[in-house]
């Protein structure tokens, strides 16, 4: 299937015709009968994953079945904030992974992820956090990870907005600082890896809901979908918080929860903030969008929902903390605020793996921090599903560490506490 | 519960609306959600001789979870009140409370 690239010239071109002429970025096909491989979920990991399975491993016809819309889950939920600043080598080579395919996105899919290095701060406020974030900044600078340690003076002079006086609520002692870090265009990761999956002959097909996972002598054979049966060889798994779902459609117990992490956006304003300013104590974490909203996430709700939507009282404490380090922001009015449904590991960090179910594949876990991973996430996944075993980058993510209890303990890491 | 009066009214006063997690404490009454806090899913039975299980049968009692879409059993505990521990069932989608009872007992419904 032959695209026309998005270039500067074909902008020119389009403008001719009022840019009324522009093809579709991806087909709406009807399922076919059946798929060398099946993705369920069109999110930015299930189209990464069919993206590089067509991309790089060349297995025939792909699918991917999205009860939705492409990219209308947790990918248009989160508040867009990558790094790979993990502690654990494991975490860190995997997220680092992540980082590098970021750095290359826009070019690789010829789509303008927006891809914004703009280096993202996580701040320390008490003496042990100062410890946690010295011991994380030397784990990930032993790995090639860039990471700075920020006192409150350069802090100050990075973002003058912040309140890092001793006498603060929350005193701000310093912060690590990953200069490569930074956001991205949430939609158009989805938009991106879609369209170039769909160059490649992927099937996207959205408004498919999974209903049920055909088996046949402990292999996969097909699903079941609200569009009828379709047969496949494989079938992989990415539905972030709906996993448990369809662990159980395939008889299989997940060590999953899934929980409402809420984030909320302000009305938009004039460019206030360059970076992105965590604080995993405090529970906020704020950036300004290119089109100048500040983009504020929240903890996550202790009790497990499928509701898209948490308690008011989790965003009444984020923003009292966000507003107690930039008191700038106390009248910036809130213009939209949801929820998104993320699914948590007992150890914060994400399940890739194969299954007992021959030909049957999950990549979930993600937990709170799923979108930095998008196309790191897509790229080990797609390795393990066609050779039917997990690249050196994610073998220790497999589903096997709660039984062997080689757990990778990323909470320190994970920016949002659960 | 906040008792301050409420300068306007708000949704909050309008009959019939379903209320987003408030939580009738089977001692204290109906308390806001953020009095309580969530203790995951309930009747997991810890084994009685761990020594006797294998690897996955322990970890499937330590890790894996049922995380029910739909009425779920659960336990809470009322702890900036009562400070004692009940079991609800909530449809975790309608986040709608179905049944509060007694820890140790069995969902209304459901035989022991």
């Amino acid at each position: 299937m032959k695209k026309s690239r998005y270039s500067i010239f074909s902008l020119a071109r389009n403008a001719l015709s009022y840019h009324q002429d522009w093809s579709a970025a991806w087909r709406s096909p009807e399922p076919a009968t059946a798929y060398d491989v099946i993705v369920v979920g069109g999110g930015g990991h299930g189209l990464a994953t069919a993206y590089y399975l067509a991309a790089e491993h060349q297995v025939g016809r792909i699918a991917v079945l999205e009860k939705g819309w492409i990219g209308g889950g947790n990918t248009g939920r989160n508040t867009t904030i990558v790094r790979s600043n993990y502690l654990w080598d494991e975490a860190a080579h995997l997220y680092e992974k992540s980082l590098q395919l970021w750095e290359g996105l826009s070019q690789e899919l010829n789509f303008n992820v927006m891809f914004s290095q703009r280096g993202v701060m996580n701040l320390g406020h008490t003496l042990q956090d100062m410890r946690d974030i010295y011991r994380r900044s030397n784990a990930n600078r032993l790995n090639g990870i860039d990471s700075e340690i920020l006192t409150p003076e350069q802090i100050k002079s990075k973002v003058p907005q912040m309140n890092v006086s001793a006498s603060a609520r929350y005193p701000v002692l310093g912060a690590s600082f990953q200069p490569r870090g930074g956001v991205a265009r949430h939609d158009a990761v989805a938009w991106g890896f879609a369209r170039a999956a769909d160059a490649r002959g992927v099937d996207i097909i959205q408004n498919c809901e999974v209903t049920g996972i055909l088996r046949e002598n402990g292999a996969v054979r097909g699903v079941e979908t609200t569009r009828g049966t379709i047969g496949a060889g494989k079938v992989a798994v990415v539905v972030a918080g709906h996993a448990s779902v369809l662990g159980d459609m395939a008889g299989m117990r997940l060590p999953v929860e899934s929980h409402p992490l809420q984030a909320l956006v302000s009305e938009p304003l004039k460019p206030v903030l360059d970076t992105v300013v965590m604080s995993n104590a405090v529970h906020g974490y704020v950036s300004q969008s290119d089109k100048g909203e500040l983009v504020i996430g929240a903890g996550i709700d202790a009790y497990t929902g499928y509701g898209q939507r948490g308690s008011y009282s989790i965003i009444e404490g984020n923003v009292a903390a966000i507003v107690e380090l930039f008191p700038i922001f106390s009248r910036v009015r809130m213009l939209r605020q949801w929820g998104g449904i993320v699914d948590v590991c007992p150890d914060a960090c994400p399940i890739i793996s194969r299954t007992p179910v021959e030909g049957l594949y999950f990549n979930c876990g993600w937990g709170t921090g799923g979108f930095k991973a998008t196309p790191g996430s897509g790229w080990v996944f797609a390795h393990t599903v066609a050779n039917d075993s997990p690249h050196a980058l994610n073998a220790a993510f497999d589903i096997e560490r709660f039984t062997t209890g080689a757990l990778i303990d990323e909470h320190g890491a994970a920016g949002v506490a659960h | 519960m906040n008792t301050a009066p409420l300068g306007w009214r708000t949704e909050r006063d309008a009959p019939g609306r379903v209320k987003v997690l408030e939580i009738e404490c089977p001692w204290c009454g109906a308390r806001d959600q953020d009095e309580f806090q969530y203790g995951g899913e309930a009747h997991i039975v810890r084994p009685t001789s761990p020594e006797d299980l294998s690897d996955a049968q322990w970890a499937d009692y330590l890790f894996n979870r049922a995380n029910t879409k739909g009425p779920h059993a659960e336990q809470w505990c009322h702890g900036a009140g009562c400070r004692r521990w009940f079991n609800v069932v909530r449809d975790t989608v309608s986040y709608a409370i179905l049944a509060i009872y007694r820890t140790g007992d069995r969902p209304p419904g459901q035989n022991p």
